[in-house]
């Protein structure tokens, strides 16, 4: 919670003079016992209804600057506080921005959306609460304290007992809390895992007929989110009448003390009642404090749960050189590359060599789980090899600024995912200064120029969040066309065309070949003839290159290939044959 | 504005519902509260008969009447902490009870609502309606409780007691207060658009983040971190000054309210001091004393409710929102004598079936098909043909409009629908697994499955040797939607589960899409074994996969317009022949 204080920093002024403004309302209230006090010694005693009434427009003026410096500070506290959420919000959206696959792989999103929204709320909330209450209230007790001293030495140490015993209750009760409502918010993110499952899961659960336990399982997650709710509800229930007895127990030792003292001739009644009053104000304070305390408990959990996100590193470094040019020519080379997702488990790849040339392309193919999206995603960087170096036009990845060397590559992944907006804007993703010309050839070559034609508005048709109002396969042709306009030195398809229908498949293959720019091209494929005419095919077996050649040679001394081959052919060949 | 009122009446009714089943509990809060209250506003007066007593000091009486007064403080100090204790105990019960019978409720209408409410919204609102709509109504359901009564009951018992004491000054205090009432309506009148404004921008921000991280990936490969963060701080820098306003403007209640206030605190000094010297103390220094204090008390939760009363209409919009949700028509139930389906031959008919998602674009017209015990029927064509819908209809995700789909002879809106599932085997694209360890995923469809059955199962499907490498083998856990296994990976769970089940029929849609072609052979001797003697349907893209299928069903545009074996449908000449070659096309 503490480092995200430096989110504040842009709000130091206002952060000091909301309290300010808040403690300056708050010496106006402790004078008006005071005055009070005089009234019924000065003004009542001598039957002077003149200095009753002066003392009464005095009260009004305090009440008049009261407003004032309350209105001020809490403009000021509101300023700062969403000042500081909408600093906060944004350095955290950055922060996700820059995380690595593999941190994104960790976390799931669901969890950070919940804390980049609903606990930076709360922070927010937290944050104004203190700089309008927090240092009012000890004020307003430590004020109450001295100025009983100024009335009566020996019964203000009655307040000098009270309130440390106060203090240890309310900051007793807060860091008990805390823990507590760290656990109901992770309660409630399971809670809320299980309904989004039964969302999203909701075919295959009906399938199997599994209504029945998912409820009983989310009842039992519910039931755990209650009881932890009901244990930090009892212990927040103690604060009111703990303090309460606390300050009304000092009320009658003061009035005890408060006799002695008349007795003996130090004090009057009159002071005695602004006393009491001082005593008074302490108690509506605290009660005030204690509803915020739950705002304030919740804040800091929330804090902390957010404070872990920026515990994450950013997940790559830019390049020591951080290379900002290139030769642009393309080329690609793998010099015995291994990697592994989680330490300490399986290599995902082992000792991987090749080179690929400008202008080449390259097929990859395997088996299920054999690392061909992996050994894309090391080129533009997305993971870093663990030995090894992967090299683009003769420089190590790992030394180019990120920017520039993702700039030089376009990839269109496994899962389609087109954008909220326009055809248009989802397709200048690749290059913000694409012409419509440069964007209908792109459409072209990815096969997707006859429905956008046919769609209304064309280029500005509309596409919905995640591009639900497209199909499968108009998603991964859009997605396609979208690294086409980025006209990129390097071009990956990882198994892009999987819902595209043999024909369509064909004709993109067929007008991939022909691009008017030169490109080196990467395709994964489980196709067998989406590859034949590769420059040279990969064969993965097992996170290891298993053979590496043409289609042809390939087709003569590998075990795999031919496997893979002849699945897809051999009954058709046969026919033809 | 009217019928917003009337809504929010309905939705309270509905809350008063939900309290019902905890009336007792809620008669122990009221009671609890207005002993608090009372006692509350008892201690003044104690405290006023002290003070007032100390102008006898020196008399006999005095020590003796100043303890035995001090003595009853502290048993009033002690009942009203107690009552107090009791009051927060019994409401949070109260509160975390109903939000939890809220949830539960929803969840169970969640089991059974049709899948088009599920396609047709999106996940993330139904989810931030049970999670955070729930919390907040908790919330305001809280505040609400405890301080609308006491507020409440210690405006009326101040004024009870004020009046006993000196009904002139009460006057006074009477007449001044609703000011701050009349100051707070306005404010909140003022604020309101400002608030609405805020939750919109709110709502469009925390849309902009789900897309943006949710698919962070291709953020990333096309370097548009920087635009979009761009985009993100548009948006940012609108909720910064909405929420300012919003804030800021809502708080200027607190402070005018307090100005008001501390004029009644001023009103009951002047007439107070006034009273005493005019009735020369028969009015005493006590009694002012104690009404100074009371006229803070009296004040204050005026204060509070105007604020309460915000907080409770921010909970009726959110109860409103979940019971939105609790109220959406259920699927049509299982009817009364509905037969549970056993002893599966295989026998499926389609009669006349029409269906279309949206009334106005017709998808499936008068599809008829009739498949025999064992057959094996295939279904091809270009995306958006209708194929997928035809699963949805077989499985009863969706209705039939017109026309019936039997099994054995049974329309399937006679047979419980669990049973009708139960039936099926069903392999789709889109995998789904759940938060849990890989065995809790393959057994969905079998919790009772032995160890050698599960391995047996997982041998067949080809996913035994990637499991066995996993850091914890079976017992590995994965995460929402698998994690980091390879989507291939993801299929061969899904198929694992089936053949674990071993259903008397099966749904195979592209259920081996993402899965190598060297595995798929194997798999597809698996699933021969296994199709052997059972109805299956198959959708798929690959033509090889399906060429020793009984039928084959080509459909375009919701109709079949093609329809043979293999070699009958190359002798055609048709759309088939066409889609298979172009399999082959090398060009």
């Amino acid at each position: 919670m503490k480092s995200l204080l430096v989110y504040l920093k842009d709000y130091k002024k206002e952060s000091v003079l909301g309290p300010l403004f808040k403690l300056l309302e708050a010496s106006f209230e402790l004078i008006v016992p005071l005055v009070v006090a005089s009234m019924i010694d000065v003004g009542i005693a001598e039957s002077d209804r003149n200095y009753v009434i002066r003392m009464c427009i005095i009260m009004a003026a305090l009440g008049v600057t009261g407003l004032i410096s309350s209105v001020t500070a809490q403009f000021f506290a509101a300023k700062a506080a969403v000042g500081f959420a909408t600093k906060l919000r944004h350095a955290l959206f950055a922060h996700i921005q820059s995380l690595s696959f593999s941190s994104m792989d960790e976390q799931g999103t669901s969890t950070l959306i919940t804390r980049m929204t609903s606990d930076i709320n709360q922070i927010q909330s937290g944050v104004n609460m203190v700089l309008r209450l927090f240092l009012r209230s000890p004020f307003i007790v430590f004020g109450a304290m001295i100025m009983a001293f100024t009335v009566d030495v020996k019964a203000a140490l009655i307040f000098v007992v009270i309130i440390p015993l106060l203090s240890v209750v309310v900051f007793g009760i807060i860091l008990i809390s805390i823990p507590l409502f760290s656990k109901v918010q992770n309660s409630l993110d399971r809670v809320l895992g299980i309904t989004r499952e039964n969302l999203t899961g909701v075919r295959v659960i009906r399938a199997f007929g599994k209504e029945m336990d998912e409820t009983d399982k989310f009842d039992r997650q519910t039931d755990a989110l209650k009881k932890i709710q009901v244990m930090a509800a009892k212990i927040s229930a103690l604060m009111n009448p703990v303090t309460y007895v606390i300050i009304n127990g000092g009320l009658i030792v003061l009035i005890y003390t408060g006799a002695v003292r008349v007795e003996s001739g130090a004090l009057t009644q009159g002071q005695v009642v602004a006393l009491v009053n001082y005593m008074s104000q302490i108690l509506v304070e605290l009660v005030k404090l204690a509803n915020l305390i739950i705002t304030i408990t919740k804040a800091v959990a929330c804090g902390n749960r957010v404070a872990g996100v920026f515990d994450i590193p950013a997940g790559m470094e830019n390049g020591k050189g951080s290379l900002t040019e290139g030769e642009g020519r393309g080329t690609v080379s793998f010099d015995h590359v291994s990697m592994r997702y989680h330490e300490g488990g399986e290599e995902a790849l082992t000792e991987i060599t090749f080179k690929a040339e400008q202008g080449e392309t390259i097929g990859i193919i395997g088996g299920t789980g054999s690392g061909k999206t992996t050994l894309v995603h090391l080129i533009p960087r997305f993971y870093d090899a663990e030995k090894g170096s992967v090299k683009i036009d003769g420089v190590d990845v790992k030394e180019y600024d990120l920017t520039t060397l993702r700039d030089k590559v376009g990839i269109v992944m496994q899962k389609a995912v087109l954008f909220k907006g326009s055809i248009r804007e989802n397709l200048l993703w690749g290059n913000e200064d694409a012409t419509d010309e440069e964007l209908w050839q792109a459409l072209k070559i990815a096969q997707a120029e006859e429905f956008v034609l046919q769609k209304e508005g064309g280029l500005d048709a509309p596409v919905e969040q995640e591009g639900r109002n497209l199909s499968g396969g108009q998603k991964q042709r859009l997605s396609i066309a979208r690294a086409l306009v980025k006209k990129p030195e390097i071009l990956i398809l990882d198994d892009s065309a999987s819902a595209l229908d043999y024909a369509t498949d064909a004709k993109l293959r067929k007008a991939l070949r022909e691009v008017p720019f030169e490109t080196t091209v990467f395709i994964v494929s489980q196709r067998a003839s989406s590859l034949m005419h590769a420059n040279q095919i990969i064969v993965l077996d097992d996170g290891c290159v298993a053979a590496i050649g043409r289609h042809e040679q390939l087709l003569e001394d590998c075990e795999i290939y031919q496997e893979i081959y002849y699945s897809q052919f051999e009954r058709s060949e046969r026919k033809k044959g | 504005m009217k019928e917003k009122s009337g809504k929010q009446k309905d939705t309270l009714i509905k809350v008063l519902k939900y309290i019902k089943p905890y009336r007792f509990l809620m008669a122990l809060t009221i009671i609890m509260a207005i002993v608090s209250v009372a006692l509350t506003l008892y201690l003044p007066i104690l405290t006023g008969d002290a003070v007032d007593l100390l102008a006898f000091i020196g008399q006999t009486f005095f020590w003796p009447d100043l303890f035995s007064l001090l003595g009853k403080m502290a048993v009033v100090i002690l009942l009203t902490a107690l009552a107090q204790w009791i009051m927060s105990l019994s409401n949070n019960k109260i509160v975390y009870n109903i939000i939890q019978d809220i949830r539960k409720k929803a969840f169970r209408k969640l089991e059974v609502l049709p899948l088009k409410y599920m396609d047709a919204h999106s996940h993330g609102d139904i989810v931030s309606r049970v999670v955070a709509d729930v919390d907040q109504f908790a919330d305001g359901l809280l505040i609400g409780f405890t301080q609308l009564f006491t507020g409440v009951i210690t405006i009326i018992g101040t004024l009870g007691f004020m009046l006993s004491v000196n009904v002139g000054i009460t006057i006074v205090v009477v007449v001044i207060t609703p000011v701050s009432l009349l100051v707070a309506a306005f404010i909140a009148k003022k604020t309101f658009n400002m608030f609405k404004l805020q939750s919109e921008t709110r709502g469009e921000q925390t849309t902009l983040i789900n897309e943006m991280i949710g698919n962070q990936k291709v953020v990333q490969a096309f370097n548009r971190e920087d635009e979009t963060l761009e985009k993100f701080d548009e948006i940012n820098g609108r909720l910064e000054k909405c929420s300012l306003r919003a804030i800021f403007f809502s708080s200027l209640t607190n402070p005018c309210t307090r100005f008001v206030n501390s004029l009644v605190y001023t009103g009951v000094g002047l007439t107070g001091a006034l009273a005493v010297i005019r009735t020369s103390g028969i009015f005493s220094v006590g009694q002012l004393t104690c009404f100074l204090s009371y006229a803070n008390q009296y004040t204050k939760p005026f204060n509070e409710i105007s604020g309460v009363i915000t907080e409770l209409q921010n909970a009726l919009a959110c109860a409103a929102r979940i019971f939105e949700l609790i109220e959406e028509e259920p699927q049509i139930p299982d009817t009364e004598d509905a037969v549970i389906l056993d002893h599966v031959q295989g026998k499926v008919d389609l009669d006349h079936v029409a269906f279309s998602y949206v009334p106005e674009r017709k998808l499936i017209e008068d599809l008829d098909l009739h498949v025999n015990p064992g057959q094996r029927i295939a279904i091809v064509g270009p995306t958006g043909c209708g194929k997928t819908t035809i699963i949805n209809l077989l499985m009863r995700f969706y209705d039939v409009d017109q026309g019936a789909i039997c099994v054995e002879g049974t329309d399937i809106r006679r047979i419980t629908r669990k049973s009708l599932r139960t039936s099926y085997g069903m392999v789709l694209q889109d995998t789904w697994l759940k938060r849990g360890t890989i065995r809790d995923n393959i057994t969905v469809g079998k919790p009772e499955a032995s160890e050698e059955e599960i391995i047996a199962a997982a041998k067949k499907s080809h996913a035994h040797s990637f499991i066995r490498r996993l850091p914890e083998g079976y017992d590995t856990v994965i995460s929402e939607d698998g994690g980091s296994l390879s989507q291939g990976q993801k299929q061969l769970l899904c198929i694992t589960r089936v053949m674990l089940s071993l259903p008397p029929m099966l749904i195979l849609d592209e259920a081996t899409s993402s899965i190598d072609t060297r595995t798929e052979i194997k798999i597809q001797k698996a699933f021969a074994s296994m199709m052997e003697g059972r109805t299956s349907f198959i959708v798929a893209h690959r033509l090889s996969t399906i060429q020793n299928a009984d039928v084959i069903l080509v459909m375009k545009d919701g109709h079949i317009i093609e329809q043979g074996n293999h070699e009958e449908l190359l002798e055609k000449k048709g759309f088939y022949a066409e889609l298979y070659q172009s399999q082959f096309a090398l060009g």
